[in-house]
């Protein structure tokens, strides 16, 4: 039966969203094959993390587990999933786009000979010359063309996924699979690269990813009051400050701010980008947002072409009194 | 300790005006003509990485790439910004070379350069951005790699201290040299090429192979993906652009978000 296997990432014990994300297009992919779906999982004591991924849909689960395999290393992890992948000869692979799954991929890509695909935003399956292909859709040149990459010949297709532009899926408890436990066979050669310790640097805020309101702002602020009625704005909608690489550049947000094609990508149930003209690596990062509110004071910025409601006018007018309204409904609401 | 350290880079179309680019609606080509060619930016952070450890340790600064003949302006560049010799991989066979490709290429290419301690890259290009060719580098050279490099210490002899970046912090990482790290943007401040750096870059050699390099048999490497199709994005929306008194717009605007169950 033609598999399709993803490499599941785990972080703080759990499995990282973009592997459910990977795990819920496996799926999709698997159904349109008639085939099955299968996650390799490496760590330390993840047996619970192996189950979670069969709820979430996986047939199977590789559970390869070793306490020195607990972080991630570089060496241990590519031969690892090589070997499975070599083993179990799938028609597709797939792999979060996080940094350490664009560290793993290329490497286990590299062994396997095969092609990889980075980035992707959509995946599916079309059949070519008698032959069942994997259309690879990712965003180039910025993010204003779209490019469909195929691996024609070898097998597998490989790709990474790029986080938070695919949905996850539901879990069902009582979802049964079969786990594979591995005993890995490490000896000292394995660790040419040896990952010593994960450090943590704390977030304040709330993720990007995980906002339900962002307002994002852009180079039209500079010269009025920079980024504060942004974050006055944010502030009255209860939502997340954001902003373009060109606000980045300004060091008006940090680089964990920054939305699109170099940045963050999010798909939250409302957008507001104020003072954007709309350049495609920019509005990349948030095509999927529910609903997209363009306030600039171009008329013809191409940001309105893709924005829901759009507002074209000068910020200075429109913007305190969009606080206003919502700071005294606030105060009516209590 | 001096290090033999080789720099990879990639001469680019510069990303500030990519919106120049079009797509010939006969063909499905890409359209990039009059769009000028920089260093991918973040291989200048490895150039300068590379200079700053060869001002602390001793030793040589190489940088090699592979591209079309122009390219060779990048690894000029790079002469005269301090780097002892250049290389450029050069043949209308690597024309389309996928990642796994220009691993292969840049291998074979970074043998003929003869021993090296150390392999800096820029952790991605911005055209392509795939991130990938610098583990698969590692794959073909049989070494170790690193990606996202924020900070590089040289521990003792044969190993190096890495600070690499990941959502949320870093990884600290030893990895044995010879190896191959990528950075990112943070890692350093780069210089700017001097006039005498320009001059003295004229005397420097730089080595011009075409695909005879390639190992084994001077075989060119095979691309496993194909670009299908290309075409313009779009996921325009249908605007209702609200008009008035910013008094009024506000209002009306919260209004129908309410009713979107948006707010």
């Amino acid at each position: 039966m033609r598999q399709v296997v993803i490499w599941a990432e785990r972080r703080d014990g759990r499995i990282a969203d973009v592997s459910l994300e990977t795990l819920r297009k496996a799926t999709l992919l698997a159904k349109d094959l008639d085939g099955s779906v299968a996650a390799i999982l490496i760590g330390d004591g993840c047996r619970e993390s192996a189950e979670e991924l069969i709820h979430y849909g996986a047939d199977q689960v590789w559970l390869v587990e070793d306490n020195r395999l607990d972080l991630y290393q570089s060496d241990l992890y590519a031969r690892i999933a090589a070997e499975i992948i070599a083993e179990a000869k799938p028609e597709i692979v797939l792999m979060g786009g996080t940094s350490i799954g664009m560290d793993l991929a290329p490497r286990v890509a590299a062994k396997l000979r095969t092609g990889l695909t980075a980035h992707c935003i959509d995946l599916y399956i079309e059949t070519i010359d008698g032959r069942d292909q994997l259309i690879q859709v990712v965003p180039g040149w910025g993010g204003q063309m779209m490019v469909k990459i195929t691996c024609p010949d070898h097998r597998p297709q490989m790709a990474t996924v790029r986080p938070g532009v695919m949905e996850k899926g539901t879990t069902d408890v009582t979802r049964t699979g079969k786990i594979i436990p591995i005993t890995p066979a490490i000896c000292e050669d394995d660790f040419r690269a040896k990952t010593l310790e994960m450090v943590k640097e704390e977030e304040q805020e709330t993720p990007l990813e995980d906002a339900e309101i962002i307002v994002s702002g852009g180079f039209g602020l500079y010269g009025s009051e920079g980024f504060e009625p942004i974050e006055r704005l944010a502030a009255a909608l209860h939502g997340e400050v954001a902003g373009t690489r060109p606000a980045f550049d300004q060091g008006w947000i940090p680089e964990s701010r920054m939305i699109g094609q170099s940045g963050k990508t999010v798909r939250p149930g409302l957008f507001v980008s104020v003072g954007a003209s709309g350049a495609m690596h920019y509005t990349t990062g948030f095509l999927k947002a529910k609903v997209i509110v363009a306030i600039d004071r171009n008329p013809k910025a191409p940001i309105f072409d893709i924005a829901d409601f759009g507002i074209a006018d000068n910020l200075d007018r429109i913007i305190p009194c969009l606080i206003e309204q919502l700071e005294n409904q606030e105060y009516t609401k209590h | 300790m001096p290090l033999n350290i080789i720099v990879c880079i990639k001469q680019v179309p510069d990303p500030e005006q990519f919106d120049r680019i079009t797509l010939d609606p006969a063909t499905g080509a890409i359209r990039r003509a009059g769009i000028p060619s920089i260093t991918n930016p973040l291989d200048r952070h490895a150039i300068e990485e590379a200079l700053l450890i060869r001002e602390r340790c001793g030793g040589t600064v190489s940088v090699i790439t592979m591209g079309p003949p122009q390219a060779k302006k990048s690894v000029e560049d790079a002469l005269a910004m301090g780097a002892d010799r250049g290389a450029i991989l050069c043949d209308q066979a690597f024309a389309g070379a996928d990642s796994l490709a220009t691993a292969r290429v840049l291998a074979s290419g970074i043998r003929s350069l003869g021993t090296f301690d150390l392999i800096l890259c820029g952790n991605e290009s911005v055209d392509g951005a795939t991130g990938q060719v610098a583990p698969q580098l590692a794959e073909f050279l049989d070494i170790p790699h690193v990606t996202c490099a924020k900070k590089i210490t040289l521990d003792g002899e044969a190993a190096a201290l890495v600070e690499r970046v990941i959502e949320g912090g870093y990884l600290r990482v030893e990895v044995t040299l010879p190896a191959v790290i990528s950075v990112v943007k943070g890692i350093n401040h780069y210089r700017l090429p001097t006039a005498m750096g320009i001059m003295a870059a004229a005397e420097r050699e730089i080595i011009e192979h075409g695909c005879s390099v390639c190992e084994p048999d001077s075989a060119v490497p095979e691309s496993p993906t194909r670009v299908a199709e290309v075409f313009e994005s779009s996921l325009k929306r249908t605007v209702e652009m609200l008009s008035g008194e910013p008094e009024v717009v506000a209002g009306e605007l919260l209004h129908r978000l309410r009713e979107m169950e948006a707010l």
